[in-house]
């Protein structure tokens, strides 16, 4: 019992972080058709400015600053990156991001080392926020919920409730049409890509200090943030949200049993033959390909996706 | 197919790759030449789902791989029952281990093609480089496996393959079979719908072709030959890591695939050349070279996507039109402003790299040998020159490169018989 709780509280502050940056993945792909190959750069750079800037002024002026600096640099890469490959197709698109997150890497690299900095939690949120069974759920976990949540409201409430969120749905199925009502179509798409990127880089700000900030963040990240968006069908927001949650559920389930996979097969009464090196593999050690082998089961059962509207 | 120019054309080739190991004796060239042989068939193979068939793949390494871990594993296997021409049938082996996976994995991933494919294919790769990594007796671990490939006694023909520069025959062999053989792929009824799927596949079903099966049909046979790519590499270093069925490696076949050119087939062949011999002849010089080849991607990607072989087909077409001549003076002009702009960008990158691998280097007064140079790296001065340098080469190279396109887009226009 106390496992499970624990795991889901887990499960579900992993999932809404994953879902900080499929959520930007999925706007950014169903509005501009382009997959953001960089898209865990832009959260590893997150990270990496918040890292910087909380060892300047602190803690909480890069929780503002690093996200919007993010952003910043996403916005002029769509301008003067993006725009430029656009005419040359989606392919061109695709293997922009894929050299950007090459260059990203790099970059990092080159400015922070190859080995991890030591981006801490801040003092204030350093502690038990309460105690269930016998574990302690930390301060912080509690304030990534927050922050993810209310995060998420905003977002909801900007697409919805706002003009500029109206005209974003509009442009996102006919751009054509906002454009010729007079909207700056171009300048609506730097918009989204830049908040795309803003939101992946707020993503990086939280999950830096509660994971490890190191220059293999992104592409340990990136990968599992594609297969939430297969998972969930392409393009739409809703089923992202549910993989999130989903494969955040998996994850810190699965790291946290140490049944064998002969223990599992035994439940269905397969006995596997012993001393085979299948059999002698625990959950905790299938967990990091858990993640693709679900991809796998959707693709041949539901192509679509959970959620997905069409198949492409 | 077998016109006269073109059977010159591949003897040419041919002949060359015999007989470069002749002029360059040494190790380090001969290992090098080794390295661009296997990646020529790895790059090809990865070229027939992305300039063929239009498919983006990010985990063309899988099949690779489990080709070099199948012929390590039957080389270890044979011992010494086996003998050289066993082992010069061995990337066979291997390109059946990379056919049978394409026959597994190519089931779930060409479901969908264009971006769909791109994110599955990653998944796939990830799934597989994990799983090698689970596994230890199958993919050795971190270490890897490694084999002997002289087995058994006797030679073939006088071939033991013990030297490397037999090896480099045996590599320039399966190249030279692998590459005619992916040619004559192109001209048969499956490359060209391979081609029509690419280009558009409502009109292919219309027509009533099933698209899915071509690009299937298409994956296998590509990870055939990636598979023959790695039985060679097996061969040819005697050890197989799991790295080379990862992302990374995915990644590079990738960029040498789309820099050489993906809409010709000899593209690939540059691509794997170029970006081989940088990475061995930069990569010796910089620690940087990771940065330099992602920004130079970048550049492809913005201003050449055709790669190195449309600019070069371009510049064939003005020849044959007699234009070259034209353009000539307006890409000696332009070279030197881009010269100078890569002086001063190369020596800002440099400069910081030393900067952040020698520590205490800021502190004291103590000169870093940068590029050659000794340098004051703690005061201002180096530094200003650089980037000085560097912008007077992006204002140059505005100015010039304006001019330059202003005649370009001119001699496109006679080209095309706009104007005279």
């Amino acid at each position: 019992m106390e496992f499970v709780v624990i795991s889901l509280l887990n499960g579900i502050t992993y999932g809404l972080l994953l879902f900080m940056l499929s959520s930007g993945l999925t706007l950014i792909f169903s509005m501009m058709g382009i997959l953001n190959f960089a898209h865990a750069s832009f959260y590893m750079l997150g990270a990496y400015f918040a890292y910087q800037i909380s060892a300047w002024l602190g803690f909480w002026p890069g929780l503002l600053v690093a996200p919007l600096l993010v952003g910043a640099v996403g916005a002029a890469v769509e301008r003067y990156g993006l725009r430029r490959a656009h005419r040359f197709g989606h392919v061109a698109e695709l293997l922009f991001t894929f050299g950007l997150a090459f260059l990203v890497e790099e970059v990092v690299h080159l400015v922070w080392g190859t080995s991890s900095v030591d981006y801490k939690i801040p003092a204030e949120l350093d502690g038990t926020l309460f105690t269930l069974f016998s574990t302690d759920f930390p301060i912080y976990k509690g304030f990534m919920m927050l922050i993810s949540v209310g995060m998420l409201v905003a977002l909801y409430a900007l697409l919805t409730r706002t003009r500029i969120g109206l005209i974003i749905q509009a442009a996102l199925t006919k751009p054509d049409m906002v454009e010729a009502l007079g909207h700056n179509v171009p300048r609506i798409f730097m918009l989204v890509f830049g908040g795309g990127t803003a939101l992946a880089g707020l993503a990086g700000v939280i999950g830096g200090n509660a994971f490890i900030t190191e220059p293999g963040m992104a592409a340990a990240v990136g990968s599992i943030v594609f297969v939430v968006v297969v998972v969930g069908g392409l393009g739409s927001l809703g089923g992202a949200f549910v993989a999130s949650l989903l494969i955040g559920c998996i994850q810190t389930f699965s790291i946290g049993l140490t049944i064998s996979v002969t223990d599992v097969f035994a439940l269905i009464g397969v006995t596997l033959p012993a001393g085979s090196q299948v059999a002698r593999l625990t959950i905790t050690q299938l967990a990091p390909v858990l993640p693709y082998i679900l991809m796998v089961a959707i693709l041949i059962f539901r192509p679509r996706g959970l959620m997905g509207a069409r198949e492409s | 197919m077998f016109r006269r120019g073109r059977l010159l054309l591949w003897g040419a080739c041919l002949a060359l790759a015999v007989a470069l190991p002749l002029v360059f004796k040494s190790g380090f060239m001969l290992s090098l030449l080794c390295q661009i042989g296997i990646m020529v068939v790895f790059a090809l193979s990865y070229n027939m789902l992305l300039g063929q068939t239009g498919l983006l793949s990010f985990g063309h390494a899988v099949y690779f791989g489990i080709g070099a871990f199948i012929s390590m594993h039957t080389l270890n296997m044979i011992g010494k029952d086996g003998g050289p021409l066993v082992v010069a049938l061995l990337p066979l082996v291997g390109g059946l281990a990379g056919l049978l996976a394409g026959v597994v994995l190519g089931w779930v991933t060409t479901k969908k093609a264009g971006t769909t494919f791109a994110m599955i294919s990653l998944g796939i790769g990830e799934l597989v480089a994990a799983c090698a990594l689970m596994f230890p007796g199958l993919f050795g671990g971190e270490g890897g496996i490694s084999g002997n490939r002289v087995v058994g006694t006797g030679s073939l023909l006088g071939f033991t393959w013990g030297p490397q520069v037999e090896m480099y025959g045996l590599i320039v062999a399966w190249a030279f079979v692998a590459t005619v053989a992916m040619f004559a792929l192109t001209q048969t009824p499956l490359g060209r719908m391979a081609n029509a799927v690419r280009d558009n596949p409502e009109r292919a079903e219309f027509v009533g072709y099933d698209t899915q099966r071509v690009r299937y049909l298409m994956l296998i046979l590509s990870g055939l030959f990636a598979g023959v790519a790695g039985g060679l590499t097996a061969l040819n270093y005697e050890i197989v890591t799991a790295e080379t069925l990862n992302a990374h490696t995915s990644g590079v076949v990738l960029l040498m695939t789309f820099v050489g050119g993906i809409g010709f087939f000899y593209g690939p062949i540059i691509g794997a050349i170029l970006v081989t011999v940088m990475q061995i002849v930069i990569g010796g010089m910089t620690q940087a070279w990771l940065l330099y080849f992602g920004l130079f991607f970048l550049f492809m990607v913005l201003m050449a996507p055709g790669g190195i072989a449309s600019v070069i087909a371009m510049q064939r077409n003005l020849w044959q039109a007699g234009l070259f001549r034209r353009m000539v003076p307006h890409y000696l002009a332009v070279a030197l402003p881009i010269l100078v702009l890569l002086a001063g960008l190369v020596g800002l990158i440099e400069m910081t790299y030393a900067l952040l691998a020698g520590e205490g280097v800021g502190a004291g007064d103590t000169a870093t040998k940068v590029m050659g140079m000794q340098l004051q790296l703690a005061s201002m001065e180096p530094w200003a020159i650089a980037l000085a340098i560097t912008v007077a080469g992006v204002a140059l190279t505005r100015w010039i490169g304006g001019r330059t396109r202003a005649a370009w887009n001119e001699t496109l226009a006679t080209l095309h018989g706009d104007r005279t």
